[in-house]
């Protein structure tokens, strides 16, 4: 079970003055079970990039593979594989339309042939999962805040039981505490069902504490694809692609050169916390109080 | 008195039944009292729904205090003759970049507030200019707005307000959408705008790190200001802001990891180059 883009070229508008090559030569493998993240600066092609991954744009040319099968075959069904690759766009507010949370959620399951019944299990299954209280089912989507809107546009997505899902900056706009919910939920989602999950954003800290394998795009092609810790340690390539490594990272650098022996490429601030711990100790250093041994 | 001054300001957001009466009514801000002084750089925090932007369309009267008062460089709000003044000191600068761009041409939509304000055509293109300048956008005037990046546009959304020479400009939320270099943009843009216009910032947002260079923080929680401070003071106090669902900047929650662990270092460290050198002695 896997997702292969080969040779993937995208053009928007060809042939025309406003001809822009979005895509350029894509090769990549999304195998089960992975938690991906995508950054890029507005503009470097990465929401063009997500938007092959369920065929709701057709490429200029190369080839989308779900599970070997082409699905720009004639006879492929498109309509199953963008249920099961569920994509959660940035304004949940715009998807959400029904007149009850609930209902909202049905939606989907409702659309792939599931009775009123079904759909009704799923969604409150998906809905609890995400972290929304039961209380709160029968309320207009229009009531909620950011957080809650969030909660169930990917609830939404879920229900339909999808095997990748991907969530495009599913936190923009969202504080700091809301942030950590939505994004420890995705954690554990990704944890109890297995599910595949590429998450989009624009915070460096955050894809350096969830993901295990970032991928960078940048005018049209992937910049690296490895883990956040090798990735960051390219912080100043990144920051001439207009991103930036976690704020951490750049601690880390400037301690090693102010001559604290710490490893540059710590990228959350647990890790960071531990390796100055050490340092600190190795170097003997008299901040640290008493009741640590030297 | 400052320019923005809010004594025990209230506002009550209604809902309304399929008759039009009253359903419920939900306090938004409650007993907000503040005292901004011309050409400081605020910065709200709060979680969503905590009210900071509802006080913040209060700044320039697209919210009118349910109790309470709000004076924008001595005017009452609620004086209503003044309103459109009040309107002209207060800019207002949004979200979502797309959502706030109207001309089709960057020099145009810049120009659109002074023309409504019936300045001169002449008077217009000069502050045009000067305000495209001001933002560093000068170079993309004659550009089509909806090919420019997300820092870039909301660089001409502050320069559409700059255009009408506003004294204070208020910014909700204004680098959410952004990636990190259109977060760095639009930031430098507002801090060169508050150093060399004097123009009064007021920003609200969740990075916190956007955060550490303001004059002055306030905090809202449930409609109330609940913390308020210099940012060394608000950031010292880790465990009340993860209260109000916030965070620290990393660097600041990196030190009180490692002052928790044993290490002696102070409170509330807001830069890399403090904990280096706290580290590094």
């Amino acid at each position: 079970m896997s997702i292969e883009l080969k040779n993937i070229t995208y053009t928007y508008s060809p042939g025309t003055a406003y001809e822009i090559h979005a895509l350029k030569d894509i090769n990549l493998e999304i195998p089960d079970g992975q938690f991906i993240g995508v950054i890029g600066h507005t503009g470097s092609g990465k929401s063009t990039l997500i938007q092959h991954l369920n065929a709701l744009i057709r490429p200029t040319s190369g080839s989308v593979l779900y599970n070997g099968e082409d699905v720009w075959e004639e006879k492929y069904d498109r309509r199953k594989l963008r249920s099961q690759v569920g994509l959660v766009f940035q304004y949940p507010e715009h998807q959400l339309f029904e007149s009850d949370v609930l209902s909202d959620v049905c939606f989907g399951p409702m659309n792939q042939g599931m009775s009123r019944e079904e759909a009704e299990a799923e969604a409150k299954k998906a809905l609890l999962q995400v972290g929304f209280k039961e209380k709160n089912f029968s309320k207009s989507p229009f009531e909620l805040s950011g957080g809650q809107k969030k909660r169930v546009a990917i609830a939404g997505v879920l229900a339909m039981n999808p095997k990748i899902l991907i969530l495009d900056e599913p936190t923009a706009g969202l504080d700091p505490k809301g942030r950590d919910e939505i994004l420890d939920q995705i954690s554990e989602l990704h944890k109890a069902r297995g599910i595949t999950i590429i998450l989009v954003s624009h915070s460096m800290e955050d894809v350096a504490k969830y993901v295990e394998r970032l991928i960078v795009v940048n005018r049209g092609q992937i910049a690296f694809d490895d883990t956040p810790r090798e990735v960051f340690s390219h912080y100043q390539e990144l920051e001439a692609m207009g991103l930036a490594a976690p704020q951490i990272t750049y601690i880390m650098h400037a301690l090693k050169q102010k001559g604290l022996k710490v490893d540059p490429n710590a990228t959350t601030v647990e890790e960071a916390r531990d390796d100055i711990l050490r340092a600190l100790k190795e170097a003997g250093s008299p901040l640290l109080k008493g009741g640590n041994e030297k | 008195m400052g320019i923005i001054k809010a004594l025990k300001l209230g506002f009550d957001y209604f809902k309304y039944d399929d008759d039009g009466n009253i359903q419920e009514t939900q306090r938004a801000v409650d007993e907000v009292s503040v005292d901004i002084q011309e050409g400081e750089f605020v910065a709200v925090l709060g979680h969503n729904g905590s009210g900071k932007s509802t006080f913040a369309k209060h700044i320039n009267a697209l919210l009118l205090p349910t109790e309470g008062t709000i004076w924008i460089d001595n005017m009452d709000t609620m004086k209503e003759p003044e309103l459109w003044k009040i309107r002209q000191k207060a800019g207002m600068v949004f979200q979502n970049p797309d959502n706030q761009i109207i001309g089709t041409v960057v020099e145009e939509d810049v120009g659109f507030g002074p023309e409504n304000m019936g300045i001169p055509t002449e008077d217009i293109w000069k502050r045009v200019d000067e305000s495209l300048q001001k933002t560093g956008m000068a170079a993309y005037r004659h550009h089509s707005p909806n090919k420019l990046s997300g820092g870039q546009k909301q660089r001409v959304a502050i320069a559409g307000v700059m255009a009408m020479r506003p004294r204070c400009i208020v910014l909700d939320e204004p680098t959410a959408m952004l990636d990190p270099n259109g977060r760095k943009e639009v930031l430098e843009a507002v801090h060169q705008l508050n150093r060399q216009e004097k123009v009064t910032v007021v920003l609200i947002t969740h990075y916190m790190e956007e955060v550490i260079d303001a004059d002055h923080v306030y905090v809202m929680d449930e409609g109330h200001v609940v913390m308020e401070g210099t940012p060394g003071e608000i950031f010292s106090q880790v465990d009340m802001l993860k209260k109000y669902r916030l965070d620290v900047p990393q660097v600041t929650l990196l030190a009180h990891e490692l002052k928790k662990s044993g290490v002696d270092i102070p409170d509330g460290i807001l830069t890399t180059e403090e904990l280096v050198n706290c580290l590094c002695q």
